[in-house]
């Protein structure tokens, strides 16, 4: 091939590269644009008629809030705790378990969430967020166990035997030198309980019935759905904007935990 | 401490009394540290479970409350709700579209990523990553926009063409445009399992099959498809579990319409429980789904090997 025709191929290479490229980001680019542009102009009348959407924004935003904090912090200590016990301790009973956990991912959420519709009202937890969030640290726990269970795996026991010798009590060495160790693997955990009860949407959905308890993606499918034919796109444009604003923050500070999460465990499970 | 050095006297007995002790305070502890992911896992799954199978077996209105057995009542009310057999054949086709589309354009971008310049690599890892981070409700909700005649930019740029489609309102367009916002959605996802799988790959080994004469499809074909085996698996496993149960992607874009040309079997499942109020069809519906996708995984992890090597 000669120089000419390669940098011929090259350059259209290239544009089929840049077009591609252009595919993956216009949508996001196209919705964030539109979300401050009402009649030809910039404004921001579409993230107001947002903010008084239904019960509030503030509404839906502290109750996916509530939900997430929820199932981060009860992601975080199932997960060390069940994490530690399945790398480092032996236990008649540790294997069914295992896979008694991993099993959760065998099943469709659906399939779930009728009985859990039924049996989470006889615990008095029904149409509420706890329970909702209850729900999620379910689903996340495979990978939630899982995750932690490596990263203890992976912190030489010399560590922790260390500390022992120098007169810590157990617990006391998990809390000053297994945790700080494992800290990547708890940013991980974090992060996709995090990501999985801020985007839920099945789990509320078919969980709560009062329209004051919705999380923001069951608001703003709601948005669409509530007047037919009348759909506000601009509020809708805002309403996706702040969904994904969190989400792209989370990304662009957390990517490595991101990559070691899909690779790592994630889709292991 | 005192009976540790008395073992450590020599007394054989006392030896295993103490390690026996030992152990079971250890897994007295280790059951402590469980305890909580235990509870959740029979409270939040196992209880569920079967309370599911449970409520097939019964006449379970929504509201009402005495629950008579029926059994088999429930399990044949499903093979005579036309809509569940319709949205079977349904699913299942998006389930093949799916999984052929996502696979080879998550292949695609893996391998451009790769073979990319250095420079470019991160940045297009980024772009094609970037939907991923989105939920799926609100990619759904994005394309909505994007695809409706007064809000979305199509409408303007088909115009100029002379043309002009009604993408939710026609059986054959929404179920395209829903392929097209799940393959945005998951490609980014996907390409970087395959891309994983792509960089274990020694670059001896092509160099190899140059020198034997292989041109670049050969060597994709013998080298890098082979060599990938159990990342395609993984994949494929996932994206054809996804497809079985899809529900939200109908759900916001389409509704199951138009014509109910779009339902899929979760939402029948759904419809029957919150719009019939038939929760034990419902239960029935879901142990029968339940069962087949677990028959489903059993056949594709033997079909496709082992997926183990990625999951270590």
């Amino acid at each position: 091939m000669s120089a000419a025709a390669r940098r011929v191929l090259g350059g259209v290479g290239a544009a089929g590269v840049a077009i591609l490229a252009a595919l993956f980001i216009g949508p996001i680019l196209w919705v964030a644009w539109g979300s401050v542009r009402n009649g030809g102009s910039f404004s921001g009348t579409n993230y107001t008629r947002l903010v008084h959407y239904g019960a509030g924004l503030w509404t839906y935003v502290s109750n996916t809030g509530l939900v997430v904090l929820l199932t981060v912090v009860g992601s975080l200590v199932i997960s060390v705790f069940a994490g530690y016990a399945f790398a480092r301790l032996r236990f008649p009973g540790s294997k069914a378990l295992f896979v008694g956990i991993l099993a959760i991912l065998m099943v469709p959420h659906t399939s779930l969430l009728i009985p859990l519709y039924i049996w989470l009202d006889r615990l008095s937890l029904g149409n509420s967020l706890v329970g909702v969030s209850l729900v999620m640290v379910m689903y996340q726990m495979p990978f939630s166990v899982f995750m932690m269970r490596n990263s203890f795996e992976t912190v030489p026991r010399e560590l922790e035997e260390a500390a022992l010798m120098d007169g810590c009590s157990p617990r006391t060495a998990l809390r000053r030198v297994l945790l700080p160790a494992v800290a990547p693997g708890l940013i991980t955990v974090g992060l996709f309980a995090f990501l999985a009860s801020w985007n839920e949407f099945v789990t509320p959905l078919i969980l709560l019935s009062d329209g004051d308890k919705y999380t923001l993606p069951l608001a703003l499918v709601n948005l669409v759905q509530g007047d037919w034919g009348m759909i506000d796109f601009g509020a809708l444009q805002a309403g996706v904007v702040i969904s994904a604003v969190p989400c792209i923050i989370l990304f662009a500070f957390l990517q490595r935990s991101f990559v070691s999460g899909f690779t790592n465990g994630a889709v292991k499970g | 401490m005192a009976r540790a050095l008395a073992a450590h006297a020599g007394t054989g007995p006392r030896l295993s009394d103490v390690s026996k002790a030992r152990s079971r305070r250890t897994s007295r502890r280790a059951w402590l540290y469980a305890a909580p992911a235990a509870t959740v896992l029979v409270g939040m799954f196992v209880v569920p479970l079967g309370l599911a199978v449970w409520m097939s077996f019964h006449k379970w209105p929504l509201l009402g409350d005495s629950q008579p057995f029926n059994f088999p009542a429930n399990y044949t009310a499903i093979s005579d709700d036309r809509l569940f057999t319709a949205a079977v054949g349904f699913t299942v086709k998006y389930t093949a579209i799916i999984t052929v589309v996502l696979l080879t354009l998550s292949f695609g971008l893996a391998v451009l990523v790769q073979e990319s310049k250095r420079r470019v690599t991160g940045v297009l890892r980024t772009v094609f990553f970037l939907p991923v981070v989105t939920g799926l409700t609100t990619a759904a909700l994005l394309f909505l926009g994007l695809l409706s005649p007064s809000a979305g930019p199509l409408d303007d740029l088909l115009a100029h063409f002379g043309a002009k489609v009604d993408w939710l309102g026609q059986p054959t367009t929404a179920l395209i445009s829903t392929v097209v916002m799940m393959t945005w959605r998951f490609a980014g996802f996907y390409m970087i399992i395959l891309l994983a799988g792509l960089q274990a790959i020694p670059r001896e080994l092509y160099e190899a099959a140059s020198i034997d004469g292989a041109n670049r499809w050969r060597a994709l074909w013998s080298v890098t498809l082979p060599l990938m085996r159990s990342n395609l698996a993984l994949c494929t496993v996932l994206i054809v579990t996804g497809g079985m149960v899809a529900f939200e992607q109908f759900y916001v874009m389409t509704r199951g319409g138009p014509d109910n040309s779009t339902v899929t079997m979760v939402m029948t499942i759904f419809r029957q429980a919150f719009s019939q109020f038939n929760l034990g069809v419902a239960a029935a519906m879901s142990v029968v789904v339940l069962l087949g996708l677990v028959v489903l995984n059993v056949v594709q992890m033997r079909l496709l090997g082992d997926t183990d090597e990625v999951a270590r």
